[in-house]
């Protein structure tokens, strides 16, 4: 039923647990919802550089939402921030292979990265603001 | 031990050996056509069905000319169904059915309402999963024809008060249609007690082998149906179609069997329940049974695990063969249902699991599952941010979240 990609992040997830959220170098994000059966939350720790030094996550959904949450995490680690971005919901569809009912996973991972990207960059500027 | 270990008695029972060996001699060697009048071949045929339709109607304290042989349940609920409503239409147009019914039922109902023009009240059930007779009562109406309500659920094994419903639709001159097919050889069903004009039975969930099934129509009074399958007027012309032979014989064969052994059958399998129920729920907090646990059937125990996806439970306990109430198992998108029928949030209807215990199921296995099941949940709530919001103390439905 599940792909040997999608068994192996399920069985053996990377980069699970939790970073401290109030560090402002830290970007949470949270995406999904209980009742529609998946949430994901995501998080970065960023450098001066703009680079990902650190990703952790943690996912309450299907053995497809876990792996994609898990797989964005070793893909984005190392990468700068814009390059995280780029990263495209259909690139974590297509190593994971994942079938057409479980597309909304890899969409959610998409999603979790812009939505810690964001919160990292509002804490940014909540502390530039701060300090000026 | 034979792994997965089987915990879906609910989708399917394995079929007892003892049954298999009554059918054998029925496939190659006593080939003959049930219906054929001339022959020997025929007759031995004849006589088979003959002995297998008194084992079923024993079962269910009828007689067994009131037994009409089918394909499964599947196919006695839309006979039973739409053969009474399309005969009874002159007396009314009204039909009545619970909201947690199985798929057999409420897609024959709402085809009756899309495309011939009946009415249908879809009643609610209560957060135990029973019928409010109250409001049963209060639906019927002087157009109201049918009443068709479950045995015992096939999700959460909620057994429905049959005797109280068939006698309210007695009086009310409404016939009583009752899905049995969870229910049959595991609770004492008598049609002439629970007062029901039809009643539908699938071998398979009796330990017998799939593809036949029965539906009870009553002699007296009498009801009418009208057939779905035309034909040569097999099965009192209700059912065209020649028998099965080898499969009605299992079908009888496995309702024999079920006859004499029910009582410590259904002892022995509540036990095994309650042993799975108890070291589950007195090692892992936030666990929740849905459905009533006294009105239910021995065999089943439907839990929601808190904070943990049931799809990725079933991935996490992969050694166990269960089913899940959430949506991700299933085509369509929805959670379970029944459950949110009962009320049960979306949320926790996600983190539903079936266990289903039967027949051939051990204590080892039992444990087996208990331990599997700990281990699994405490993995995967160490993976879920629902959790760790739980244990920070934050009201996880507090939150607005954003529905996708």
């Amino acid at each position: 039923m599940y792909n040997e990609k999608v068994l192996d992040h399920y069985e053996n997830p990377r980069n699970v647990g939790s970073l401290d959220k109030n560090d402002v170098n830290v970007g949470t994000g949270m995406v999904g919802a209980p009742a529609c059966g998946d949430v994901m939350k995501l998080q970065i720790l960023v450098n001066d550089h703009g680079v990902i030094t650190d990703a952790k996550f943690k996912t309450f959904g299907c053995g497809s939402a876990i792996a994609s949450s898990s797989l964005v995490t070793e893909w984005i680690k190392g990468r700068t921030i814009d390059e995280a971005l780029a990263i495209k919901n259909s690139a974590v569809a297509e190593e994971l292979a994942l079938p057409p009912v479980k597309i909304h996973c890899s969409v959610l991972a998409e999603d979790a990265i812009k939505s810690a990207v964001q919160n990292y960059r509002s804490k940014q500027q909540q502390s530039v603001s701060k300090e000026s | 031990m034979k792994l997965p270990v089987y915990m879906d008695y609910q989708a399917t029972t394995p079929m007892d050996p003892r049954v298999l060996q009554q059918m054998l001699p029925w496939f190659v060697e006593k080939f003959g056509n049930p219906a054929s009048r001339s022959h020997a071949y025929g007759w031995e045929a004849e006589q088979a069905v003959d002995q297998a339709r008194q084992q079923i109607a024993t079962l269910i304290g009828a007689d067994p000319r009131e037994i009409v042989l089918t394909s499964g349940a599947t196919e006695s609920d839309n006979l039973a169904i739409t053969g009474a409503a399309r005969f009874y239409r002159n007396k009314g147009d009204h039909i009545i059915t619970l909201a947690t019914e199985h798929k057999a039922v409420l897609d024959s109902c709402r085809h009756l309402e899309t495309d011939e023009g009946f009415r249908v009240t879809w009643l609610p059930v209560q957060e135990n999963g029973l019928v409010d007779l109250q409001r049963l009562a209060d639906a019927i109406t002087d157009q109201t024809i049918l009443v068709s309500i479950m045995a015992a659920n096939n999700e959460t094994g909620v057994l429905q008060p049959l005797a109280q419903i068939g006698n309210l639709c007695r009086s009310r001159g409404v016939l009583f249609h009752c899905d049995a097919a969870q229910a049959v050889g595991k609770i004492p069903i008598n049609v002439d007690l629970i007062h029901c004009d039809l009643l539908s039975i699938s071998a398979h969930k009796v330990y017998g082998p799939k593809g036949v099934g029965a539906l009870y129509v009553r002699r007296k009074p009498r009801v009418r149906l009208k057939p779905i399958l035309h034909g040569g007027g097999h099965e009192r012309g209700m059912r065209s179609g020649t028998l099965a032979t080898p499969l009605v014989v299992g079908f009888g064969a496995a309702c024999a069997l079920a006859q004499q052994e029910m009582v410590t059958e259904q002892e022995r399998v509540l036990m095994l329940r309650e042993r799975l129920r108890h070291s589950i729920m007195s090692q892992i907090t936030h666990v929740y049974v849905n459905g009533d646990l006294e009105q239910r059937l021995a065999g089943n125990l439907n839990l929601s695990f808190a904070y943990v996806e049931g799809e990725s439970m079933m991935m996490a306990i992969k050694d166990v063969a269960v089913s899940s109430g959430s949506a991700c198992t299933s085509a369509s998108l929805e959670p379970s249902y029944v459950l949110r029928a009962m009320g049960v949030n979306e949320e926790m209807a996600h983190t539903s699991i079936r266990f289903g215990l039967g027949r051939f199921t051990t204590v080892e296995e039992v444990d087996f599952v208990s331990t599997t099941v700990v281990k699994a949940v405490s993995k995967l709530r160490e993976l879920s941010p629902l959790w760790e919001m739980v244990q920070e103390g934050i009201d996880v439905s507090s939150i607005q979240w954003d529905a996708h």
